[in-house]
C-alpha cells in the first residue's frame, strides 16, 4: 500500500520564538527548524507499518519554501522512500484550507490507502489540517491517534479524547492525525543521510496545481502574551480558601 | 444582527461545561444565540441547554447516527445549518477540534481555532507557538465565521435562561465509514494532568516521595490532577510524566496550585495560561509569588492538611 | 556487551564546527577538492554552540574566503571606537587603551552566525556537515596512531542500557582526524592525556566568559562602540573583566570574563557578571532592557607556554582545542582560522600530521603567541603588578628573556580553612536574568532527560564530605548554569546534577578541586541552542 505523510517545516519546539520588532510577525531567521514533532510521529508510524511486513511505499510531503528541501531530506534519512515538495515561497499561503485543498490533488494523483500527519502544527497551533483535509477527501478522519491497527482494509485507532481513550474503526482509505503517545521516533542515522541524498526529491512549484482561491484568515497583529500580574498574598488557609470561593474557582 | 450557532458538546447524558464557555464566547460576539444538539436522545441535555444564560433557541438534530460525537457524521449536518448563521462555535475540546475543521471545510470555509478574545464580529485573538505569541486575526469575506473558543479563556455561563427547544431534521445521508466502538477510561480516576481544569503540583520544597501523598490526598479532595516541577521529579518524589514546565507538560487549568515549588521560569512557562495560581511556600521571595493570583507563605506540611479540613468543612 | 558498529570511511574526519574545524575543511576542500571530508558537529546545527565576545580581525577570514564581506553574518558591525576603564565599586577610571586592544579594522560579530555561514560555504564545497553528532571518543590502530572517531551512541536509558529506540554511534574511519573541539574539547583532552601531548609544555590555563544579548530603549547603544573593563567586581588577586560590544538595532553584548585560576572557594563567576552589570555606570544602559539571549563557555589563556604537542600520527589538532587564543588581545577567531588553515595547507602538501606543531611554533600565529607570552600570567601576582608587567612587555614586544610558568586551575582554590572571607559589598540585583536557572532559559539549552548523565563524578563521596568542608563545593559556584546542587533531605545529603541545564562551557571539568568531573559528550543535538551569541 501507498502511505502519504505529510509533514511541515517548523522552528524546533526547543527554540524560543520572538516578536519582529515591528510586530509584522515572528522572527524565524536563524533559528533552528524542524520537522513539526507531531509530523515526524506519523512519519515513524508510516516507517513502522513498512517495517511491520506489508508491502508499503512512503511518500513524504511538505508545502513550503524551498528551505523545507532540509526537513525533507531528514525525512528520507529517516526511512521514507520518496518526497515531494510543493514549493511556495510566500509563507502567509500555508494555511490549513489550503494545505487541505494542495494534498487533495496530490491524493487524486497518487491514490494513497492511508494519509498520515501531526495533530497539529507547533508553530500556528491550529490543529485544522487533517480534518480539513479528510472532509474535502470524503474519506474518514481519525484524530489524536495513540495506536493504529490495520487490518482487511480498515484501521482500528485508539484516540485520546479528553475523557479517555476513545477507540473507532475507519475504512482504507483514511487520514489519521497522530499524537505525542503513538510512538517514538528514531534517530537518524548517519550513513542514512548520505543514502538519502540519493533518493528522489521532487520539487513543484505548488502555482502548478491550479488551485482555486481558498479561504485563509488574515493576521493583523502580533503581540507577546500579556504578563501575568500576581503578587497578592493571604495570611491564612481560610482567606485562601475564601478568595477561592469569591473568584469562583472553587465551589 | 449576528446569528451565532453554538454545538453542544455533551456525553449522551449531560451537557458538558465544554458548551457554557462556548456560549460565554458567543456573549462576547453578541447577537442572537442558538444551540444545536445533535444526539441520539437529546432530552435532558437540550433542557440544559435551554438553561445557558443569552441562548434564545435550541435545536434537537436526533438520530441514530448521533450518539456518539463522530465528526465524519457531525460535520456534514453542522455544515448544512451553517449558512443561516453567522457564527458556528464548538469550544476547542478534543471533540471540537475533531468536528469542527470538517464543518468548516465543508462549508468552504476558513477556521479560527483556539479563540481567547473577540475584538469584533470577524476579528479574534488567538495563541500561537503554544501561547509565546499571541495573534490577531480576521476573518475576510461575509460567510459564517467557524470559531472555536478556547477553554481556558471563557468562563462558563450561568444557567438562568429559558430558551425554547425545538426539534429540527435534516435531510442528508450520513456516511457508514467511521464506526464508533467504546470509550476507555484510564485506571485511575484523577483526572488527566494535560486537560484537567485543576492542578495541583508539588516541588522540592516537598521534600520527598511520602511527602507527596499530602499532594495527592488534597488532588482526591478537589478532584484535581497531580503534577510536578522538574526539581521534585529530578529528585525523584514524582514521575516524569507529571513534569510541568518548558520541558514537560503546557497545561492551562483554570486552579493551579503550586506547592513547595520556587517559580523558575521555565516552570512558569509551563502554566503561563493557567486561570487562578495559587502559591504555597516556605520563602516569602519566591518567584512564584510573582506571578501567584493567591499566595500564601508558610510551611506546606501544615498548611495542606488544614486546606483540606476547610474545603470539607468551611470554618 | 559493545554493539556492533557501521563503519564510514574519509579522507578527513573533523571534530567540531567552530571556526576551525570549519576554516579546515574549507581550506582542505580548496586544495583538494576531490577529498572526502567529513565533519562532526554536537550541536544540533551548525554555530548552536557557539559563543564568543567577539571581536574580530578579520584578515585571516579575508585569505580563506575574500567574498565574506558581500554576505556579512546577522550580527556584524565594524570597530568604530575603543573604550579602556577601570571600575572601582562606585567609580570609574578611563586608562589608555592598550595596543594590543586597539580594533580599527576589526568587526564585531556573532560567532555563532558567522559560523553557521561558513558551514554553508563548506557545505557547498562538498564537505559533509553532520551536526547533532558528537564525536565521543578518538579510535586508535596498534600503535597507538589515531584512525578516526566514535560517534556518541543515541537512546541509552537513564541507566546506561540501550533503550528501545538504541542507535549506535558509527566509527568514522580517517588516515588524519582534525581535532577542531574548541576550548577544553573532550578528546583532545583525554588524547593529550594518552600521549603525553603536554609534557614539554605548562598545563592549559582557563577563563570562563558568560554572556548576554540585549535590546535597549533607543539612542544609548553606539553602534561600533567597544568596551573593556578591569577591576571591581573582581578583588585583584582575580584575573579577568567585562566587555560591552555596541551593536545596531539598540543590541549590544554584554558579558565578563574570569580566570578559572581564582582561588576565593566562594566566589561564582555568575554573580561577578550580574554585579558587573549593577555598576553605576553600567546599569543606566541596561535597565529598561530586555534580556533577548544568554551562554556560558570557557576559554583558553594559558598562551605560547600551555600550547602542547598538536600532533600524533593521524591527528592535529587545530584552534582552541590547542590553546590559539591571544588571551592580551581577547581574541582567538581569527587565530583559529589561521591556524586550521596552515594545518590543511600543511596536509594538503605533505600529506602526513608530521612537521605540523613545529611549522606552527614558526609561524606568525607562534610568533603572535610568543610575544605576549607573559603578559596573562604576570597577573597571578596582582592586578597592579600585572598592568605594570604587561606594559613592560608590550614595550619590549615579549623579548624578554623569561617566560612566566602557567599552573592547573583545579589546584589554584584555597581551602576555606586558610581562606580569609573577602568583603565584596555586592548589591542586591534588579537586572535580569534573576539567577541562573533564569539565565539558563535564555540560553535555550535542552537535553533528553531519559539519557544518561553526561557529567560524570567519579566519587560523590568526596562532595559530601571531603569538599564539603575543605571548600563548601565549588561546583555549585562556578557552573554558570547551576547544574550543581548540595541537596539535604531526609535520607541525607547529596549531589543533584541538573545536566538538562549544562551549557557545555566545561568549566566544571576544569576548576572541580579533586578532578573527579568529568564532563563527556550527551546524545547528539542536546545543549544550547545559541542563534546571535
Amino acid at each position: 500500500m501507498k502511505i502519504l505523510v505529510a509533514i511541515k517545516r517548523v522552528v524546533d519546539y526547543n527554540v524560543r520564538v520572538q516578536i519582529k520588532r515591528d510586530g509584522s510577525g515572528v522572527a524565524t531567521d536563524g533559528l533552528k527548524m524542524s520537522i513539526n514533532p507531531f509530523d515526524e510521529i506519523a512519519l515513524e508510524e508510516a516507517l513502522r507499518i513498512r517495517e511491520a511486513g506489508t508491502d508499503t511505499q512512503v511518500l513524504v510531503v511538505s508545502i513550503g519554501s524551498q528551505s523545507a528541501q532540509q526537513q525533507l531530506r531528514t525525512a528520507l534519512a529517516m526511512g521514507a522512500d520518496r518526497a515531494l515538495l510543493l514549493s511556495t515561497e510566500d509563507e502567509s499561503q500555508i494555511q490549513p484550507p489550503l494545505l487541505a485543498h494542495a494534498l487533495l490533488k496530490l491524493i487524486e494523483q497518487e491514490s494513497p490507502e492511508l494519509v498520515l500527519m501531526g495533530k497539529q502544527a507547533i508553530d500556528d497551533d491550529a490543529n485544522q489540517t487533517g480534518q480539513m483535509l479528510a472532509a474535502l477527501w470524503g474519506r474518514p478522519q481519525a484524530t489524536f491517534a495513540s495506536k493504529i491497527e490495520l487490518a482487511a482494509g480498515l484501521a482500528t485507532v485508539t484516540r485520546e479524547v479528553d475523557e479517555g481513550l476513545e477507540l473507532i474503526r475507519v475504512e482504507l482509505p483514511a487520514l489519521i492525525t497522530t499524537d505525542l503517545r503513538l510512538n517514538t521516533p528514531r534517530f537518524v542515522k548517519m550513513p542514512d543521510i548520505m543514502k538519502a541524498k540519493r533518493k528522489p526529491l521532487e520539487i513543484r512549484p505548488l502555482v502548478e496545481l491550479d488551485l482555486e482561491p481558498t479561504p485563509h484568515l488574515e493576521t493583523f497583529a502580533y503581540e507577546p502574551p500579556p504578563k501575568r500580574q500576581g503578587g497578592h498574598k493571604v495570611d491564612s488557609v481560610a482567606a485562601l480558601v475564601a478568595t477561592l470561593k469569591a473568584k469562583g474557582v472553587i465551589e | 444582527m449576528n446569528k451565532i450557532l453554538v454545538i453542544a458538546q455533551h456525553n449522551s447524558r449531560e451537557l458538558s461545561p465544554a458548551t457554557y464557555r462556548a456560549a460565554a464566547c458567543a456573549q462576547a460576539i453578541g447577537g442572537e444565540i442558538t444551540v444545536a444538539v445533535f444526539a441520539e436522545a437529546a432530552g435532558p441535555i437540550a433542557a440544559a441547554a435551554a438553561r445557558l444564560d443569552g441562548v434564545s433557541r435550541v435545536i434537537t438534530i436526533e438520530r441514530p447516527e448521533n450518539a456518539h460525537q463522530l465528526a465524519a457524521l457531525l460535520a456534514p449536518q453542522i455544515a448544512a445549518l451553517a449558512p443561516d448563521y453567522t457564527h458556528v462555535l464548538m469550544t476547542s475540546t478534543t471533540c471540537g477540534k475533531d468536528v469542527l475543521p470538517r464543518a468548516a471545510a465543508l462549508a468552504g470555509a476558513a477556521m479560527v481555532s483556539d479563540v481567547m478574545q473577540v475584538l469584533g464580529p470577524r476579528e479574534f485573538r488567538r495563541p500561537i507557538y503554544a501561547g509565546n505569541v499571541i495573534v490577531s486575526v480576521r476573518v475576510p469575506g461575509t460567510g459564517p465565521v467557524f470559531a472555536s473558543p478556547r477553554a481556558a479563556s471563557w468562563r462558563p455561563v450561568g444557567n438562568g435562561g429559558e430558551a425554547a427547544i425545538e426539534p429540527a431534521t435534516l435531510e442528508l445521508c450520513l456516511p457508514t465509514h467511521t464506526e464508533y466502538l467504546r470509550l476507555e477510561q484510564e485506571e485511575n480516576d484523577r483526572p488527566d494532568l494535560q486537560s484537567a481544569s485543576r492542578v495541583i503540583s508539588g516541588g522540592r520544597g516537598v521534600g520527598s516521595t511520602e511527602n507527596f501523598k499530602l499532594i495527592y490526598s488534597l488532588a482526591d479532595k478537589l478532584g484535581a490532577a497531580v503534577g510536578a516541577s522538574r526539581a521534585a521529579v529530578d529528585a525523584g518524589f514524582a514521575p516524569s510524566d507529571l513534569q510541568v514546565g518548558q520541558t514537560g507538560k503546557i497545561i492551562a487549568p483554570e486552579l493551579y496550585i503550586a506547592v513547595g515549588i520556587s517559580g523558575a521560569i521555565q516552570h512558569l512557562t509551563g502554566i503561563k495560561d493557567a486561570g487562578t495560581i495559587v502559591a504555597i511556600n516556605k520563602d516569602p521571595e519566591a518567584p512564584i509569588f510573582e506571578v501567584a493570583d493567591i499566595g500564601l507563605v508558610g510551611d506546606l506540611f501544615k498548611i495542606l492538611p488544614e486546606l483540606e479540613q476547610e474545603i470539607e468543612n468551611p470554618s | 556487551m559493545d554493539p556492533a558498529r557501521e563503519i564510514m570511511k574519509y579522507d578527513v574526519a573533523i571534530v567540531g564546527g567552530g571556526p576551525s574545524g570549519l576554516a579546515f575543511a574549507i581550506r582542505y576542500r580548496q586544495l583538494q577538492p576531490q577529498a572526502s571530508i567529513c565533519l562532526l558537529e554536537k550541536g544540533a546545527e551548525i554555530g548552536s554552540h557557539i559563543i564568543s565576545g567577539a571581536v574580530m580581525e578579520p584578515g585571516p577570514l579575508d585569505r580563506l574566503l575574500p567574498n565574506w564581506r558581500e554576505n556579512l553574518p546577522a550580527i556584524c558591525v565594524p570597530a568604530r571606537r575603543d573604550e579602556f576603564t577601570y571600575l572601582t565599586r562606585g567609580g570609574r577610571w578611563r586608562l589608555p587603551v592598550p595596543p594590543h586592544m586597539k580594533n580599527n579594522g576589526n568587526f564585531i560579530l556573532s560567532l555563532s552566525s558567522l559560523c553557521r555561514w561558513l558551514g554553508e560555504q563548506a557545505e557547498a564545497l562538498g564537505v559533509d556537515l553532520f551536526p547533532g553528532f558528537p564525536a565521543a571518543a578518538a579510535l586508535h590502530d596498534e600503535n597507538g596512531a589515531v584512525i578516526g572517531v566514535r560517534c556518541a551512541d543515541m537512546g541509552r536509558e537513564k541507566n546506561g542500557r540501550p533503550g528501545p529506540n538504541f542507535t549506535a554511534g558509527v566509527d568514522i574511519h580517517a588516515p588524519l582526524t582534525v581535532l577542531a573541539e574548541g576550548c577544553r574539547g573532550s578528546i583532545t583532552k583525554t588524547l593529550i592525556a594518552r600521549h603525553n601531548l603536554d609534557q614539554a609544555s605548562d598545563p592549559q590555563t582557563y577563563g570562563l566568559g558568560l554572556k548576554e544579548l540585549w535590546h535597549l530603549p533607543p539612542g544609548r547603544a553606539e553602534p561600533g562602540l567597544i568596551q573593556h573593563s578591569i577591576g571591581w567586581p573582581l578583588d585583584r588577586k582575580t584575573y579577568g573583566g567585562s566587555f560591552l560590544y555596541h551593536l545596531n538595532d539598540n543590541q549590544v553584548y554584554v558579558g565578563f570574563v574570569a580566570g578559572l585560576d581564582y582561588e576565593d572557594p566562594m566566589f561564582s563567576p555568575f554573580e561577578a557578571f550580574q554585579q558587573f552589570k549593577h555598576h553605576p555606570s553600567i546599569r543606566p544602559l541596561l535597565e529598561g532592557g530586555e534580556i533577548l539571549a544568554a551562554g556560558a563557555r570557557t576559554l583558553v589563556e594559558g598562551g605560547w607556554q600551555s600550547l602542547p604537542r598538536l600532533e600524533i600520527p593521524g591527528m592535529l589538532i587545530v584552534g582552541d582545542a590547542g590553546g590559539t587564543l591571544n588571551v592580551p588581545k581577547v581574541k582567538g577567531i581569527h587565530m583559529a582560522i589561521n591556524s586550521a588553515m596552515l594545518a590543511a595547507e600543511h596536509y594538503a602538501e605533505k600529506k602526513t600530521p608530521e612537521g605540523y606543531n613545529a611549522l606552527l611554533r614558526a609561524s606568525p600565529i607562534g610568533r603572535e603567541l610568543r610575544r605576549v607570552r607573559n603578559i596573562r600570567p604576570g597577573f597571578k601576582k596582582g592586578l597592579w603588578r600585572g598592568i605594570a608587567n604587561a606594559a613592560f612587555e608590550t614595550l619590549l614586544a615579549g623579548h624578554t628573556p623569561w617566560t612566566l610558568h602557567n599552573h592547573t586551575d583545579y589546584s589554584s582554590l584555597t581551602k576555606l580553612s586558610r581562606f580569609t572571607q573577602i568583603k565584596r559589598g555586592w548589591a542586591k540585583r534588579v537586572l535580569p536574568p534573576r539567577d541562573r536557572p533564569a539565565s539558563v532559559f535564555f540560553s535555550q539549552t535542552a537535553h533528553d532527560e531519559t539519557q544518561p548523565l553526561h557529567l560524570k563524578v567519579a566519587d560523590t563521596s568526596i562532595c559530601i564530605d571531603r569538599c564539603r568542608t575543605e571548600y563548601a563545593n565549588p561546583c555549585t559556584r562556578f557552573c554558570p548554569a547551576g547544574v550543581y546542587e548540595m541537596i539535604e533531605d531526609d535520607t541525607g545529603r547529596h549531589l543533584q546534577i541538573n545536566a538538562a541545564n549544562c551549557l557545555h562551557c566545561k568549566a566544571c571539568d576544569i576548576k572541580d578541586p579533586y578532578e573527579i568531573i568529568t564532563w563527556t559528550v550527551p546524545e547528539g543535538g542536546s545543549g544550547p541552542n545559541y542563534t546571535n551569541l
